[in-house]
C-alpha cells in the first residue's frame, strides 16, 4: 500500500526559516497569534519570551495591550479579568515565578478561561538553581490547566499557535501550559519555519470568538464576557450547593481535551506538513520493542538519537514521547506499551516519598493490562544536570541485562546523579 | 552527516556569538543547525564553553557535545589537553595561537591520533582590524581554512544579519584575513 502524500497548504518555500531561540520562537508565535493582552513578569530563563515580546510592543509591530504587571501572581490575575473579558490572553513563566502564580492558576482554570501559558521549564528552590528541570510543571499537576511538552524550538512554536486553539475551542474552554526546557530549548538557536502571519490568523480565525449564552435576566443569548452594558459575574460564591456541580463540570470539560489535541495536530499537518505523533504522544520503534522508554521534553531527542543507535546494533528498543501530560492519557499509554517487556519511565521531576509524577500516571496506565510489563523510574537531570547519551546507552544495556535476570530492583533510580 | 563542534572562549569574547553565526550560516545553506551555550552565570573573562552542531537531517539530541568533531580556542591562554578530551579520531583542533610550534605542542601534551591541528593569529588579527580583542569572528576563519562547513556566502549572510554596517564589513574582512593567515601545524 502507497502512503498518500499529503500536500500542506502552506509547504516549506511558503513558511520562512528563521535561525531563533525557544523563548524568541515563542514571542514570535504569540505575536502571530492575535493576543489582545500579554501580562508578564520576567524571570529566568522564560525572560527573552518577555523582552522579545515587548519589543515587539514598542516598536508598533502588534496591538496588544502588555501588562509590565510587579509580580506573577499578578500576571496570572491580569490575564484572567482580560480573558473573563473576552480577551485573547498570554503570560509566561517558570519556576518560582509559577510558584507564586499557583492561587491564580486554580482560579483560571475553574473560571474556564482559555490562557495560554509558556511555562520554560526550570528547577524550584532551594537550593537556588536557574537551571532545567520539571519541578514547576509537575507543582500545576493538579491546577486543572491543560499540559502540553515540547521536545525542540520547531515544536515549542507550532505547540504556542496550536494551544490558543485548542483552549479556545469550545467543546474544551481551559487554559494551557506549553512547557519547553529552560536553556536546552529557551537559550537554544535551531533553525524553524514560521508561517506567514495571515496563515496563522485563518488557522486561529481571527481574534477570540466569545461563545455566546442565553441570560434570563437579559432574556436573550449574550456573550460570556466581562462588559458593563451587560454585567455578568465569574467566579461567584459557591458552597456545598453547586460547588460540586461546579467542579465537576470542570474535570469533565478535560475528556474532550484529547479529541481536540488530536484534531488541532492533524490540521497542523494538513496546514504545514508538521505533527507530533498523533498529537497525544509519538513512539517510536515500540512495536516489537522488549525495553520501552517513556519521557517529556528535550531529553525525549537526546534519548531516541540513543535508540536509533541501539537498534542499528539490533536491540529491541523504543521510547514513546509524550507530548500531553494533562490530561493524562491513560488509554493511549496502556495500548503503545501493551507489548513491552519492560518499560522505563524517565522524568525530571521528584515527589519526594513517592515515586516520579510521570512514573504514578504510567503505573496507572498499565495497571488495567492483562499481562504488565515490568516498570521502572529513572530520575535524570535535576537542576539542569544534562543527559549523557552515553548514560542512557548504559542505562538501555542494563535494563536488557535486568530482562534477561527479570529482576528489577530498586524501582526508583538516578541517571547521573554521584553517589 | 552531524558535526559537532566546541567552542573555548572567555565571557566576552563572543564564543556564543560566533557559534550562533555558525548555526545561522548553515541553516541559509540548507543545512540543520543548533548552537547554544555551557550554560552558566555569565562572567566578563571566566571560561565558557558553546557548541554548534549541523547536520543534513532533523537535529534530535539535546545534550551537550561530548565527542566534538572540531574544538576551536579562543583564547591562548586555554591552550591545554582538557580543550581536546573527547575529540574523535581524525578531529580538527584549531587554536587563536602565535608563536612557536614546540612550546605548542608543550602545552598541549600528547594528542589522540589523527587530529589535526590549526593555528590562527586570532588576538593579533582582531586587535589590528576590530581594534578589540575580540577573536571569535577571526576563529571562524580559522575553521574556514580547516573545513568549509558552511559555504562563504551564507557565512557573510549570516555576518551581516548578526552586526550592522561597518561592524559587519569588518568582521569579514577579519574572518578572510584569518582564513589566509591560518596555517596547518599537525
Amino acid at each position: 500500500m502507497t502512503q498518500a502524500v499529503v500536500k500542506p497548504q502552506a509547504p516549506l518555500e511558503k513558511q520562512v526559516m528563521m535561525t531563533v531561540n525557544g523563548d524568541e520562537a515563542v514571542a514570535y508565535a504569540v505575536k502571530q497569534s492575535l493576543v489582545d493582552v500579554v501580562a508578564a513578569y520576567p524571570i529566568t530563563p522564560q525572560t527573552i519570551i518577555v523582552e522579545k515580546f515587548s519589543e515587539f510592543v514598542a516598536d508598533g509591530e502588534v496591538k496588544t495591550e502588555f501588562v509590565p504587571v510587579e509580580s506573577e501572581h499578578s500576571a496570572m490575575s491580569a490575564c484572567v479579568g482580560a480573558a473573563a473579558a473576552g480577551a485573547r490572553a498570554f503570560t509566561a513563566t517558570s519556576s518560582q515565578g509559577l510558584a507564586l502564580m499557583v492561587e491564580i492558576l486554580y482560579i483560571a482554570s475553574a473560571l474556564r478561561l482559555p490562557i495560554v501559558m509558556a511555562v520554560v521549564n526550570r528547577a524550584l528552590s532551594a537550593p537556588i538553581n536557574i537551571h532545567n528541570d520539571h519541578s514547576d510543571a509537575y507543582l500545576m499537576r493538579d491546577s486543572g490547566w491543560i499540559q502540553l511538552f515540547a521536545e525542540n524550538v520547531q515544536e515549542a512554536y507550532d505547540t504556542t499557535i496550536q494551544a490558543f486553539k485548542i483552549a479556545e475551542d469550545e467543546r474544551v474552554l481551559l487554559p494551557v501550559a506549553v512547557n519547553l526546557d529552560g536553556f536546552f530549548l529557551s537559550h537554544t538557536l535551531e533553525n524553524i519555519y514560521m508561517l506567514p502571519d495571515e496563515v496563522v490568523h485563518e488557522f486561529l480565525g481571527g481574534y477570540r470568538k466569545v461563545s455566546k449564552v442565553r441570560v434570563d435576566y437579559f432574556d436573550e443569548e449574550v456573550p460570556l464576557a466581562l462588559n458593563p452594558a451587560r454585567p455578568l459575574s465569574f467566579g461567584n460564591l459557591d458552597l456545598y450547593d453547586y460547588y460540586f456541580e461546579h467542579k465537576v463540570q470542570q474535570v469533565e470539560a478535560m475528556k474532550s481535551v484529547p479529541e481536540v489535541v488530536r484534531e488541532v495536530n492533524e490540521e497542523w499537518f494538513k496546514l504545514t506538513g508538521r505533527r507530533y505523533g498523533d498529537g497525544i504522544l509519538d513512539p517510536f520503534e515500540v512495536e516489537d520493542a522488549d525495553v520501552v522508554l517513556v519521557g517529556m521534553g528535550s531529553g525525549v531527542g537526546t534519548v531516541r538519537s540513543v535508540v536509533r543507535r541501539l537498534r542499528k546494533e539490533g536491540l529491541k528498543v523504543g521510547l514513546v514521547k509524550l507530548r500531553m501530560f494533562r490530561p493524562f492519557p491513560f488509554k493511549e499509554v496502556a495500548e503503545v506499551l501493551k507489548n513491552a517487556k519492560v518499560v522505563a519511565v524517565m522524568e525530571k521531576g521528584v515527589s519526594p516519598g513517592s515515586y516520579g509524577p510521570l512514573f504514578l500516571e504510567v503505573n496507572t496506565a498499565l495497571y488495567d493490562l492483562k499481562s504488565r510489563p515490568a516498570l521502572v523510574n529513572y530520575v535524570y537531570g535535576l537542576g539542569g544536570r544534562d543527559l549523557v547519551p552515553d548514560l542512557v546507552e548504559g542505562m538501555i544495556r542494563g535494563l536488557f541485562k535486568e530482562l534477561e535476570k527479570g529482576v528489577f530492583e530498586p524501582k526508583l533510580r538516578y541517571l547521573g546523579v554521584r553517589e | 552527516m552531524l558535526i559537532e563542534i566546541t567552542w573555548y572562549g572567555r565571557g566576552g569574547q563572543g564564543a556564543w556569538t560566533s557559534s550562533n553565526i555558525l548555526a545561522m550560516a548553515a541553516a541559509l545553506d540548507g543545512k540543520h543547525a543548533q548552537s547554544f551555550p555551557a550554560f552558566g552565570p555569565e562572567r566578563s573573562g571566566a571560561p565558557m564553553l558553546a557548541f554548534t552542531r549541523i547536520s543534513d537531517e532533523p537535529i534530535e539530541i539535546h545534550s551537550m557535545v561530548y565527542n566534538p568533531d572540531v574544538v576551536i580556542v579562543l583564547d591562548d591562554s586555554l591552550i591545554s589537553p582538557k580543550v581536546y578530551a573527547g575529540i574523535k579520531e581524525n578531529g580538527v583542533l584549531i587554536l587563536n595561537y602565535e608563536g612557536g610550534k614546540e612550546s605548542l605542542f608543550k602545552r598541549l601534551g600528547d594528542l589522540p591520533q589523527g587530529v589535526k591541528v590549526y593555528t590562527t593569529p586570532a588576538t593579533r588579527l582582531a586587535l589590528e582590524i576590530l581594534k578589540a580583542n575580540i577573536t571569535n569572528t577571526a576563529m571562524i576563519g580559522g575553521l574556514m581554512k580547516a573545513w568549509s562547513i558552511v559555504s562563504w556566502g551564507s557565512l557573510e549572510k549570516a555576518v551581516k544579519e548578526r552586526f550592522k554596517g561597518a561592524v559587519a564589513d569588518k568582521n569579514i574582512d577579519l574572518i578572510r584575513k584569518s582564513h589566509d593567515l591560518t596555517v596547518k601545524v599537525k
